[in-house]
């Protein structure tokens, strides 16, 4: 019997197929079929990613590639359709399609008011964003995860927009998707760069022959690769499109706007991990974007009142963080934070999905205040995942968070120090938004008081499992310095990164000095967590507006505004100068030149009065019979 | 005989239409005969037909040398392969718009397509100018007697410019029949020796007239304005397959023949090229007639092809060589669209409509799909053609400018996103207004025909391979007569 890893194209196909009957047969279809055909296949999707990843973990010798067809080949240049089946890649299925399951079988209930043909529409794009998912994980090629790449940023656009009666949601999709085609560039002009250096763009080869690349080279092909992961995963200068994708559904958000798609360029580098541990300069770069982006993102959290942008921001937050984890070589320390986060943000966002359900679409915090009452299973469940992101043992983001810190500690004190002010600020929004969202006494209409309603169970049980796996999750990863040889995750990965750890070995702090910084930012982490609750759950509406410094944060650094004064505007102006011109400046020479030579000429008066049309007549009939006289006369 | 009855179905057929009086039997007799053409075309490409019949070749006018020669090598089925897959699809798609002496339009059209055909296979100098005018006449009284308000000063501008083109490629051509000692062969022309100059001269005329018809920045003014005001039939058959024949003309009767000429200058077209392809994008971003905002699109999108030929290299030229058949079907699904929109509504400007999406979705999942071969997503045809082109223009080693061509080119792809996005949310997505409330969805002929092009978008983007072994030979001959890889 063959080996169930040269079955991975299953995985793909059966979220495919999802796409295509929900999709073709929209109009007639119930919801409840609906439903089952989009949960179902990522289902059957994830049995299968459960029994390669078991297979992996079995041992293989090295990446297995799955060759479909050839999909582009041109002279030298072979550019297979073909997935690549390694220790990284099976991590990654495992996450998208378990977490991608819980969020369908979550969308179940929570898009309940959608008629039935946009309810299968949405269930049709969802497939599809994890059909692309998939094939950018699986794909053994830059190429084909581009195919990824620029699909689920499709699927992104689809979905921000999924509404798409209201112009502003479209307005986001429509940003979301040229922001990340920016990055694409960067992308596409590395592969171009791989082509015309080394001829391949598959990885196994791309990696093997990584010596015979100049470091100028390595460097700007890993910068190119780099400006495509600021576009997917929402890094500096980047990073806009992401707050304003919270107009779509907030599964999607939780799906393809926390867990996945934005995790997308951590894995692309991961993946390259020996590229950039050869191009020193570009790790710098990364780290000192990823820095740069956790902070400015956590203190535009601190003052945001929509529950999803709090949590949208601290989405940009983690993922710097995760960058800064990449800067420093630390890639299982990234791989590690990408699936704890994945499991604690898809927690938070379906318990604010759970919230905002329960409040009739209300999404203020303001509004909000005394839920734990009312919603008891999203409140646990929300106190569990603002418990793993700032950081509590033994809650999972803890561990990630400590293995990337300890990391960044060992590259520079200060990048810690940096890095550990972020991890504050996390926790002070994060307690800050559990506050006044859930302790504290009900703010809102009495209406709404009136219906609040804890969800049903589609909805509660992937909340009770992401908890658990945002509770647990972080054991696969606990250091050596609390349990010796304990790192499970690492000792997976240790294949993938082989390579790079040899070249660059990964040193640890000695112990005491990492069980002082783990156990000091701890305790401050726990003091913010107590000023936090202490200040919001007294929160009362004042009507009072921000000033200051306050005032700035609460607009995001005026970071859009900029963007549009000094990007967007001139663009368009520009655009609209040329139309003029084209119209008025090199159309009037062409008509003027025109105008001149013609002017004494019969020709445009012949033209206009037609006769110039008969004279043209008569040659084409006559270039006609010529022709038709040659052919039968010559047989 | 494929060659030959391949341009004898359409000629006939369409001499033989004005006789006709009946609108309805008219169409259908054009749309019959270019389902013929088409079954023809295809059975000589799966093989059916003996291949010593792909090729025709009879002295013709003995007098001047010149042969009555076609051939169907890889570029030529490609082509060949689009004009006659694209004129069925004109007219089914079409099939409900009203013509005044509806016999005389469809007649004119096959005359068009007469020609176009002959231009892809011929192999004969002048008879290469002869279906080139051939294809041309047709629509200039089609342009001027059906077209839109300001169709007669439209017409002669594109008259002007299309016959200076004519009048430099007649004059190139004339000059290489006199260096080729009394020849218009095409195979003779190959390995020429001239001096610098004289190579210089015959490249400005022949790579001007193509200019002119792809169209190339700045000989471009003609090309929004013909789009604009022509019947949307005509305007499918100028930028689906008219525009091909500037790039045509580009590998088969330039860079082949004058190639230390192509490869001297290459660096201005190219450079022009690109400066055209980002002034059409920016220009396409506001534009508010959906039919000028495809126009300018166009311009952006056969830039690119002009720059892969120019900034050569083997994965550019295959590259822009199938690009023109993606191009092709892609363009004529925007087109199809802006018809349907412009029936119904009476309208092309974008800030008129709105909310369609709730109104006509099939049509909308259609218009999607073509948009998103329009801005090149992987898994479309586009991504491959437009793919290979970049790929080329970077490590081309026909120029010290790769890098610099490829980013500004580049970012004509984000433009495209800006602009197409936009033109999808603005006529599809929003609330409906008084004008689009009352939309229905497209009728049967439309389905299909986008149905057709999107289907076939799909299969080339995912398997290539078919067009890609069409064109291999031939993209490495030309290569080779570069003497570059």
């Amino acid at each position: 019997m063959k080996n169930i890893i040269e079955y991975v194209w299953l995985v793909p196909l059966f979220p495919l197929a999802g796409f295509l009957i929900n999709g073709l047969l929209r109009n007639s279809l119930s919801k409840s079929l609906t439903g089952i055909i989009g949960s179902g296949s990522i289902l059957a999707s994830f049995i299968v990613s459960i029994l390669i990843f078991l297979d992996v973990k079995a041992g293989i010798d090295g990446p297995v590639i799955v060759t479909l067809f050839d999909f582009i080949s041109f002279q030298d240049v072979s550019i297979p359709f073909a997935f690549q089946v390694d220790q990284l890649s099976s991590l990654f299925l495992l996450i998208i399609t378990g977490i991608g399951f819980l969020i369908h079988v979550y969308s179940v209930a929570y898009m309940h008011e959608e008629n039935s043909s946009h309810f299968a529409r949405y269930f049709a794009y969802l497939n599809l964003f994890v059909f692309s998912m998939l094939l950018l994980v699986l794909g053994s090629n830059y190429v084909i995860m581009f195919i990824g790449w620029e699909g689920v940023g499709l699927c992104s656009y689809l979905l921000i927009g999924y509404w798409f009666k209201n112009i502003e949601y479209s307005n986001a999709a429509r940003k979301a998707f040229v922001m990340n085609r920016i990055g694409d560039l960067g992308f596409l002009l590395a592969v171009f760069w791989l082509i015309g250096r080394i001829g391949t763009v598959n990885f196994s080869e791309v990696f093997s022959k990584v010596d015979t690349l100049s470091s100028l080279d390595l460097t700007a092909i890993t910068m190119l690769l780099f400006i495509g992961a600021t576009g997917k995963s929402a890094q500096i200068p980047l990073y806009t499109w992401l707050p304003d994708a919270m107009a779509g559904p907030t599964p999607v958000s939780a799906l393809i706007h926390a867990a996945t798609m934005v995790t997308a360029g951590i894995y692309m580098i991961a993946r390259s991990n020996i590229l950039y541990t050869m191009a020193p300069t570009t790790q710098t770069v990364v780290m000192v974007v990823g820095l740069g982006t956790a902070l400015l993102a956590a203190t535009i959290a601190l003052k945001q009142n929509d529950i999803k942008k709090v949590l949208a921001y601290s989405t940009v937050s983690q993922l710097g963080y995760m960058f800064i984890a990449l800067g420093v070589g630390a890639y299982t320390g990234a791989v590690f934070h990408v699936m704890t986060h994945a499991f604690f943000k898809a927690l938070l966002f379906l318990g604010a999905g759970s919230v905002i359900h329960a409040m009739h679409h209300e999404q203020d915090i303001r509004n909000m205040g005394g839920l734990s009452k009312k919603l008891k299973t999203t409140h646990l469940t929300f106190l569990v995942g603002c418990l793993a992101i700032a950081g509590i043992i033994p809650f999972s983001g803890f561990f990630s968070k400590d293995e990337i810190l300890a990391a960044a500690f060992m590259k520079s004190p200060i990048v810690w120090a940096l890095a550990a002010i972020g991890a504050l600020m996390t926790a002070f929004y994060m307690f800050r938004l559990y506050a006044m969202t859930f302790l504290g006494k009900f703010r809102g209409t009495s209406e709404q008081e009136h219906h609040l309603h804890e969800s049903p169970p589609a909805m509660t049980i992937p909340l009770v499992i992401l908890a658990v796996l945002s509770f647990a999750g972080g054991l696969v990863g606990i250091p050596e310095v609390l349990m010796p040889d304990s790192h499970s995750l690492a000792k997976f990965l240790e294949p993938v990164f082989a390579e790079s750890n040899r070249i660059s070995v990964p040193h640890h702090p000695d112990h005491t000095t990492e069980l002082l910084l783990m156990f000091g930012l701890m305790a401050v982490i726990a003091v913010v967590i107590f000023w936090a609750v202490g200040k919001y759950k007294k929160y009362e509406k004042s009507g009072e507006e921000n000033t200051g410094f306050a005032r700035i944060l609460e607009n995001k650094w005026y970071v859009d505004e900029i963007y549009e004064a000094l990007i967007i505007r001139p663009v368009n102006a520009f655009g609209k100068m040329l139309g003029k011109f084209d119209n008025f400046g090199i159309d009037w020479v062409v008509n003027g030149v025109g105008r001149s030579v013609q002017y004494a000429s019969r020709q445009i008066r012949l033209l206009q009065s037609g006769q110039v049309g008969s004279y043209v007549l008569l040659m084409v009939i006559g270039m006609i019979v010529l022709f038709a006289l040659q052919v039968f006369l010559k047989k | 005989m494929v060659p030959v009855l391949l341009i004898l179905i359409p000629l006939i057929t369409g001499a033989a239409l004005f006789a006709v009086k009946q609108e309805a039997t008219a169409k259908s007799i054009a749309l019959l005969a270019s389902l013929l053409s088409l079954a023809l075309m295809l059975a000589g490409m799966s093989g059916y037909i003996d291949a010593a019949q792909m090729t025709y070749d009879q002295p013709w006018l003995g007098g001047i040398n010149s042969r009555f020669h076609f051939a169907l090598d890889g570029m030529s089925q490609l082509l060949c392969l689009l004009t006659t897959l694209s004129f069925p699809i004109i007219i089914y798609s079409t099939w409900n718009n009203r013509y005044d002496d509806s016999n005389r339009f469809f007649g004119l059209v096959l005359l068009s397509q007469a020609g176009l055909l002959g231009v892809f296979m011929a192999l004969d100098a002048l008879l290469f100018y002869f279906f080139w005018e051939l294809a041309l006449i047709p629509l200039y009284f089609l342009c001027s007697r059906w077209g839109g308000e300001r169709r007669i000063q439209v017409t002669i501008k594109f008259f002007i410019y299309t016959f200076i083109g004519s009048l430099f490629m007649l004059i190139g051509l004339i000059m290489l029949y006199f260096k080729a000692g009394g020849s218009f062969a095409w195979s003779d022309f190959l390995n020429l020796k001239m001096t610098s100059g004289q190579e210089l001269g015959i490249f400005l005329m022949l790579a001007i007239a193509f200019a002119i018809k792809m169209p190339l920045f700045p000989f471009h003014t003609w090309q929004p304005d013909t789009y604009e005001q022509s019947p949307t039939a005509v305007t499918m058959i100028l930028s689906a397959i008219m525009a091909k024949m500037g790039v045509f003309g580009l590998l088969r009767w330039l860079a082949p023949i004058v190639p230390s000429a192509t490869f001297l200058w290459g660096d201005n077209f190219a450079t022009l090229a690109v400066i055209g392809m980002l002034y059409a994008s920016f220009i396409a971003m506001r534009q508010d007639d959906l039919k000028r905002l495809v126009a300018y699109s166009s311009i952006a999108h056969i830039g690119l092809m002009i720059l892969a030929i120019f900034a050569p290299s083997y994965s550019g030229i295959q590259g822009a060589m199938i690009q023109m058949f993606n191009h092709g079907i892609n363009i004529l699904g925007m087109w199809i669209v802006v018809n349907v929109i412009e029936q119904k509504f009476g309208t092309r400007k974008i800030s008129e409509l709105g909310g369609l999406a709730q109104k006509a979705p099939v049509l909308t999942i259609l218009l999607v799909i073509v948009a998103l071969a329009n801005i090149a997503m992987p898994l479309t045809n586009a991504f491959i053609g437009e793919f290979m082109m970049f790929n080329g223009v970077l490590g081309s080693t026909a120029t010290k400018f790769g890098l610099a061509y490829t980013i500004a080119a580049l970012v004509t792809i984000i433009l495209s996103a800006v602009y197409t996005l936009r033109m999808i949310q603005r006529v599809f997505y929003g609330e409906t207004n008084e004008l689009t409330s009352k939309a229905t969805d497209i009728s049967f002929n439309v389905k299909l025909s986008l149905a057709i092009i999107v289907v076939g978008i799909i299969l080339i983007g995912v398997f290539p391979k078919p067009l890609l072994s069409l064109t291999s030979e031939v993209s490495a001959d030309i290569l080779g007569r570069m003497n570059l890889k």
